[in-house]
């Protein structure tokens, strides 16, 4: 994939064949103190472990298993409380009005084609769908909080994240519908959204694979900080759900990112569930902030209804990932997954009904930053009718449009596979035109864009 | 069937108010958008029809004529029942009658995103049906491990598309246990890994694939691949009695279309059986699990058109398979088709073609033919391109009776 800022290539040759290109003084030398002495040597009277594997250990003689569940879990950050009070006045919520106001806009602009697109899929104008109720402050919030260069990577309900970095209501409806203009060729399911412009990978089902590409693109990140240093520093944000994080996958990747040191934020949106499963199925630590530990990353909590806190902790966490070249940061973003799993799933098969009303009751990203912005006079009932008005009509504006659009063509059923067509393929290119030509009754061909023409001049490129 | 779309007038006020829904909340299942629903004047694709196939047995009395069925049980009822209903009757019998048998997975708990697993956790206890964190590795490597001391764990992977996280506990670890353990004895038998699988018309890349070769090519699993729930029902049963460590796929559109008269009583039906669906003299085919029923109605036009007579088998054991049951019959009528929803490469329907090569080669009319799918991704809205369909199938009987 061709990002916008990646795509300028490593400049192999010069970085292989000078030897000062990676030296000492470009590569922080990163050295927690545990690390610093390397030697196994124990003296009889000494104090502290000497073994390889953990040394900074003291002796003890006293029999103490570690025991998580005598300890306090782990707090959870928030700057202002479920009334929309700003708690600690001093440092405020680092936000300006006018990108208080940009981002309260867009978290209603999703939840409105959450609730649109969920019944649109309920009639069947569309395959699959998957709202983010409950979790559009964490995602919004924190890709308001990042540089549009950063490279992020998501699990599939993080639409906001999108919408914030400047996905149009025109490209999430092509997407959803399929049609020609959508950017990932019709091939995937709906709300599997990606965009090169936006740095953003393309989306893919298998839960938690995600999670060591982010480590890997931020070292390839981290390299290319040190190789172009006029260039500002980028860093890899990958998101994923409570859930995902029981893959090994999750595992791995924290693991490697932190030996290697690498940019990158680590996004955990803990919702309560995974499909059907309590997080009481899921694990028995403190989340997933816990973990971070583990791997000797720095982690914080958070409360993901809170927009603020959202935006400080993601700012905070950019600031520590660049730190000394790059290491790895640890989010859990706390929330409760207010819809149904997706258009497949009833939820009250497993939850109760008031489960879900007494947490849309309580609180919820939405009216937290309205109440703060009504508290300072910026918002009002009027201003929230109007916005939801216009809302409305740019919504339904690009879904007609969408809907109404031709599907991709043909030929995007084998190119793509490999950069180039395989005879193999050429072959079945064949055998499928062939097929389409002599039973065209069989087949809705037309409304693919260029009909058949597609698969021909792909016959015929291939051919050359 | 074209479901009514309502206007984007009434989208509109639905956005305004959407406490007041626009229609009954259960119809949703029915109307999800089939992006691989056949062409508007088609004659041949879209003819399968799950209701009248004759590859279901919509009576009681077709069911019990099947001699594969003990006679105690053909003698007893049967009762209409899907193909998820199939699966859970027979999860339902391992667990009351054998106290080693043990139910787990995603979301198993609350009846599983397929429903399989209902009511399974309430009447046998969570000891015994539980969810598992999220975690295909983890959950696969747990069954061995329960295996290897005795118990007979019936582990459920969400998609066959999500088995890879558990690949190297398939491979590596269930299919060589015994082998590498020796005289000292220890195996896994008694593992049975179930798994949607297969394209249902808008699973894309992810909720599509067929992975049953990637199996096949691996000494020490059986790969099974039921076709309906007669055939669930006691080809599961069978797996979870069998030692060998089993991969049984389930074709997860079948889950509810499939439905017929299934057998009340507890069955096995074996392991090392293909079975002929319907005889014919002139052209073979060989297939497996939801391309039957293409191969069916194909078959169904063929016939009809061609006044030609296919026979058509049913693999059902994937690997190892029943090669004498295909190679009497290619020599009987000269001709050989396999289908299979994978694409051809190193597919099943490769080894199909090689074997009746090597065994059959002189009693050869025509070249064994495979339809399959393309060397390609199901992407979303190509499905209806990739995968074989009906019209697929019957050109190809036409080629190859042709030759
Ligand atoms: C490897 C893999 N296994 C299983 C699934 C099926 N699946 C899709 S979403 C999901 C639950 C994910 O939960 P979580 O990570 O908490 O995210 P949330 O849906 O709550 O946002 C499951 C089991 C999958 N997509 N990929
Ligand atoms: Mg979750």
């Amino acid at each position: 994939m061709t990002l916008r800022y990646g795509a300028r290539r490593i400049r192999c040759r010069g970085f292989w064949t000078t030897p000062t290109c990676l030296n000492a003084s470009q590569t922080p030398k990163v050295t927690v103190p545990w690390q610093r002495c390397r030697s196994v040597a124990s003296t009889p009277n000494a104090e502290r472990v000497l073994f390889p594997g953990a040394l900074n250990s003291k002796f003890t003689n006293t029999i103490e298993f570690l025991r998580p569940t005598t300890k306090d879990a782990i707090p959870t950050y928030r700057v202002m409380d479920q009334y929309g009070k700003v708690i600690d006045k001093e440092i405020g919520t680092e936000t300006e009005d006018e990108e208080a106001l940009s981002l309260y806009r867009n978290m209603v602009c999703l939840s409105m084609m959450d609730v649109l697109m969920f019944e649109a899929q309920r009639q069947g104008r569309l395959s699959f769908y998957m709202v983010s109720a409950g979790e559009e402050g964490i995602a919004i919030g924190s890709a308001s909080a990042l540089s549009p260069s950063d490279v992020i990577f998501c699990q599939y309900r993080e639409t906001g994240v999108y919408m914030q970095r400047g996905f149009t209501l025109d490209q999430f409806m092509n997407q959803l519908f399929s049609n020609s203009k959508d950017l990932g060729l019709g091939r995937n399911m709906p709300v599997h959204y990606g965009s090169s412009d936006l740095n953003i990978h393309t989306i893919s089902s298998t839960l938690a694979t995600q999670i060591p590409h982010a480590a890997g693109a931020a070292y390839a990140l981290k390299l290319q900080n040190m190789q172009q240093p006029d260039i500002p520093p980028r860093i890899a944000v990958c998101y994923f759900g409570e859930g995902a994080a029981s893959e090994g996958d999750f595992h791995a990747a924290l693991n490697i990112a932190a030996t290697r040191q690498v940019p990158c934020i680590f996004i955990c949106r803990n919702n309560g569930y995974a499909i059907s499963t309590p997080t009481s199925d899921q694990y028995r630590g403190d989340g997933i902030a816990s973990r971070g530990a583990g791997y000797g990353i720095d982690t914080l909590r958070v409360d993901g209804n809170d927009i603020f806190a959202v935006r400080r902790a993601t700012k905070e966490a950019r600031r520590l990932a660049l730190e000394n070249g790059g290491k790895p940061v640890l989010i859990e973003m706390m929330a409760y997954r207010v819809g149904h799993h997706s258009t497949s799933d009833d939820s009250f098969a497993y939850r109760q009904r008031v489960e879900v009303e007494d947490w849309k009751r309580r609180d919820n990203p939405i009216t937290r930053l309205r109440k703060w912005l009504e508290g300072r006079r910026l918002w009002d009932e009027g201003k929230e009718r109007e916005l939801r008005s216009r809302l409305r009509k740019e919504i339904l504006l690009a879904f007609d449009k969408a809907e109404k659009g031709k599907k991709p063509a043909i030929k995007h059923v084998f190119d793509g596979v490999w950069e180039e067509l395989t005879e193999e393929q050429r072959w079945h290119v064949e055998e499928l035109r062939d097929i389409l030509e002599r039973y065209p009754k069989e087949y809705d061909i037309d409304a693919h864009e260029e009909g058949l023409d597609s698969l021909r001049e792909l016959e015929k490129g291939g051919r050359r | 069937m074209t479901p009514k779309t309502p206007s984007i007038r009434a989208l509109s006020r639905y956005l305004l108010h959407p406490q007041s829904s626009l229609h009954s909340r259960c119809q949703y299942r029915a109307q999800s958008k089939q992006y691989s629903s056949a062409a508007p004047g088609a004659r041949l694709n879209g003819t399968v029809d799950y209701d009248t196939t004759s590859l279901l047995h919509h009576t009681s009395r077709s069911t019990l004529s099947n001699p594969e069925l003990p006679p105690d049980v053909r003698k007893g009822q049967t009762k209409r029942i899907n193909f998820y209903t199939a699966v859970n009757e027979a999860l339902r019998h391992a667990l009351q009658t054998d106290e080693r048998v043990l139910v787990f997975g995603e979301d198993i708990q609350f009846g599983g995103v397929f429903r399989c697993t209902m009511n399974l956790a309430t009447d046998f206890g969570t000891e015994r049906v539980f969810n598992t964190p999220l975690s295909e590795q983890g959950l696969v490597g747990f069954a061995i491990g329960a295996a290897s001391e005795g118990m007979r764990p019936i582990a459920e992977v969400q998609f066959a598309d999500y088995v890879f996280p558990a690949f190297d506990q398939l491979v590596n670890e269930a299919a060589k246990l015994r082998y590498r353990a020796g005289k000292t004895g220890v195996h896994c038998g008694g593992l049975v890994v179930r798994m949607p699988t297969g394209v249902v018309g808008h699973g894309a890349l992810y909720h599509s694939q067929s992975p049953e070769s990637l199996f096949t090519h691996i000494p020490g699993l059986r790969v099974i691949i039921p076709r309906s729930p007669v055939q669930a029902k006691g080809l599961l049963l069978s797996a979870i009695s069998t030692n060998d460590p089993v991969i049984f796929m389930e074709p997860k559109v079948l889950y509810r279309a499939a439905v017929e008269q299934v057998p009340i009583d507890a069955y096995r039906l074996p392991l090392d059986k293909a079975e002929i669906l319907k005889s014919g003299k002139d052209v073979t085919i060989i297939s497996y699990g939801t391309p039957l029923y293409t191969c069916s109605a194909a078959i169904a036009a063929a016939e009809k058109d061609f006044g030609c007579s296919v026979e058509l088998i049913d693999l059902r054991t994937i690997y190892p398979w029943d090669r004498e049951t295909v190679l009497e019959s290619v020599k009987k009528t000269g001709r050989a088709i396999v289908v299979h929803e994978s694409m051809m490469n190193a597919g099943v329907g490769a080894e199909v073609a090689a074997t009746i090569q090597e065994r059959a080669f002189l009693r050869l009319e025509a070249p064994v033919k495979r339809v399959t799918g393309w060397a390609t991704h199901t992407g979303l809205v190509f499905e209806k391109f990739i995968i074989p369909d009906v019209t697929r199938v019957y050109d190809a009987i036409k080629k190859t009776v042709n030759y």
